[in-house]
């Protein structure tokens, strides 16, 4: 009877899993998805305490709702409190922390199997059992330590990425170490000294792994950790035959990895490239072209009378905006423009700022309409009808090399094509390079002018200066 | 080679499950504009937190004079817990912002 009601919460649940994600991949039906999907966790969980066959321990249940609860406080504080802008950073801890218990699940079944036949070395159970529990030790151990980094990364506690000599070969070196004592273990056995060696390896090659890649493509990383850590949860499914397990860990494994594709489509560089090539390293950079010619400032009172008398504005923000936390000041500067007649769009290029979205959600804490934001692809054709573009803290999405330069590390990178606007501004607050380290050739074009500044701290002068006109 | 194949034959319900399930994955996240792709991240992470069932399930089964599995069990608990609150907040805020105004 317990055991028919599981399988049904388990069902359910399964169903809530896919009916969600479904419904988060369109705008109207995403948060709706969101909560139906946490509706099928609360049964598939409530389920598995309360449907449980077998004897209750009161130690046991009271270390298990302990857990719960201190969890869920822990994590529904953190969640809601944090900024918008740290948001990814937090989808890295989570996931880390995913990672972190099916790894321990797995050490605690091999510590049952030691236990059990007290110490008998070389004991091990049935092939596809200790498949499954080393494969959930080795990629969720990889998941945790690569998730830890790469909010490090992203937090800005670990700036630059750190490339030992060869890394790529030392990477690879260590992955085909940690699998080889993998699969020794499948096959021999062995003992708990063994199962925290291999763990400690694999927590080792999480950080090898993640530890060379620049910030700029966290995101695809934290995708591509997401899916590992939804395939150990698979494995641990496996391991209990428990269908919730397995099909939601295969859900997010292969939805993880069809998203991770589909970020660096949007990026124009290969997943190879991400995970194993240089971006923005000397070699590369070395690759931009000697750029000649001069850049021109602009002061705020001219700027000012080009905007007010313009009648098509496109905002063009990027991860300097979020820096600044300007998203507050660029919505009064939108509003004031169109109270003036100005009509002012937003285009967001596909990977402006440091994640999918990022420019988004920035522009929609400040009541940014979602309808002033514009696509890359939907916004491009209107550029040679704009008077003025405004770029704040955004470089290589607006960078032309990526059309005319092979040699330029973002070559063939979908750009904004805002050199066909009338009139280009740049906000900056110095001729520092972007992320990818090379000089913009936009600069240097007669139709741009710089506008120098902290974003915050220039688009308020910007607003003020308008204010004063009419 | 018999192995293999004997286990392929054995398990083949399981093996269907898996391809079909990867498959759903897959048409899940067809066409889903840019824009969405941070909270879709973020929604799946949440999914996987489903991984907190297998910890409790290994809590509920454990020897509780064994202190070393007490302790790492009720760690996955806490961990899984993490990942699954943490989740669905996180994925909601961020799908708070696409409300039309």
């Amino acid at each position: 009877m317990k055991h028919s009601l599981l399988e049904i919460c388990y069902l359910i649940g399964s169903v809530t899993f896919i009916l969600g994600l479904k419904m988060m991949g369109n705008a109207k039906t995403a948060r709706k998805g969101n909560i139906i999907g946490a509706v099928g966790m609360t049964i598939a969980i409530a389920g598995t305490i309360f449907l449980h066959e077998g004897g209750f321990n009161g130690l046991i249940l009271g270390m298990i709702f302990g857990a719960i609860a201190l969890g869920t406080v822990i994590g529904w504080m953190t969640a809601k409190k944090v900024q918008m802008t740290k948001m990814p950073e937090l989808v890295s801890i989570f996931n880390g922390m995913g990672g972190a218990c099916a790894a321990l699940i797995s050490l605690i079944e091999l510590n049952h199997m030691y236990h059990a036949t007290e110490g008998a070395e070389g004991f091990h159970a049935p092939y596809g059992m200790m498949i499954a529990i080393v494969a959930g030790l080795i990629i969720g151990s990889v998941s945790f330590s690569g998730s830890i980094i790469a909010f490090l990364k992203l937090n800005g506690t670990m700036n630059k990425p750190v490339r030992l000599p060869a890394y790529n070969v030392i990477n690879n070196l260590v992955m085909l170490g940690v699998l080889a004592f993998g699969g020794y273990f499948v096959y021999n056995g062995g003992n708990m000294m063994l199962a925290y060696t291999l763990f400690s390896c694999a927590i080792l090659y999480g950080i090898l792994f993640t530890v060379p890649i620049g910030g700029a493509d966290m995101p695809v990383v934290i995708s591509l950790l997401n899916s590992f850590t939804g395939l150990a949860a698979a494995f641990g499914g496996f391991l209990y035959d428990n269908k919730i397990m397995l099909t939601g860990g295969i859900l997010v494994g292969s939805a993880g990895t069809l998203l991770t594709l589909v970020m660096c489509k949007a990026m124009n560089r290969p997943l190879s490239g991400v995970l194993f090539g240089a971006f923005g390293s000397g070699a590369a950079a070395a690759g931009g072209p000697d750029v000649k010619g001069s850049i021109k400032d602009m002061q705020v009172s001219d700027l000012a009378v080009l905007m007010n008398y313009s009648k098509k504005v496109v905002i063009v923000p990027g991860y300097g905006l979020a820096v600044a936390q300007a998203q507050h000041i660029i919505k009064e500067l939108e509003n004031i423009l169109e109270e003036r007649g100005v009509e002012v769009k937003y285009a967001i290029h596909p990977v402006a700022g440091r994640m999918p979205g990022h420019m988004n959600v920035l522009l929609a804490e400040s009541n940014v309409a979602y309808e002033k934001l514009v696509e890359m692809d939907d916004i491009n054709p209107d550029f040679p009808q704009t008077d003025v573009v405004l770029i704040v803290g955004a470089n290589d999405v607006v960078n032309p090399a990526a059309k005319s330069d092979p040699s330029s590390p973002i070559y063939g990178m979908p750009i904004l094509e805002v050199d066909l606007a009338k009139n280009i501004i740049v906000n900056k607050r110095s001729m520092n390079a972007g992320y990818a380290g090379i000089d913009n050739l936009l600069f240097y074009d007669p139709k741009c002018s710089m506008f120098f500044g902290d974003a915050k701290k220039a688009l308020t002068e910007l607003v003020a200066e308008l204010k004063t006109m009419e | 080679m018999e192995q293999i194949l004997s286990f392929f034959s054995d398990n083949r319900e399981i093996l269907y499950f898996v391809i079909l399930s990867i498959f759903v994955g897959i048409e899940v996240i067809g066409g889903v504009p840019t824009v969405l792709h941070t909270p879709l991240m973020s929604g799946a992470n949440a999914i996987h937190g489903v991984v907190i069932v297998g910890a409790i399930h290994v809590m509920l089964n454990v020897d509780t004079n064994n202190i070393l599995a007490l302790t790492l069990g009720f760690l996955a608990v806490l961990l899984g817990t993490l990942n699954v609150v943490g989740g669905f907040v996180v994925t909601d805020r961020m799908l708070e912002m696409f409300k039309k105004k």
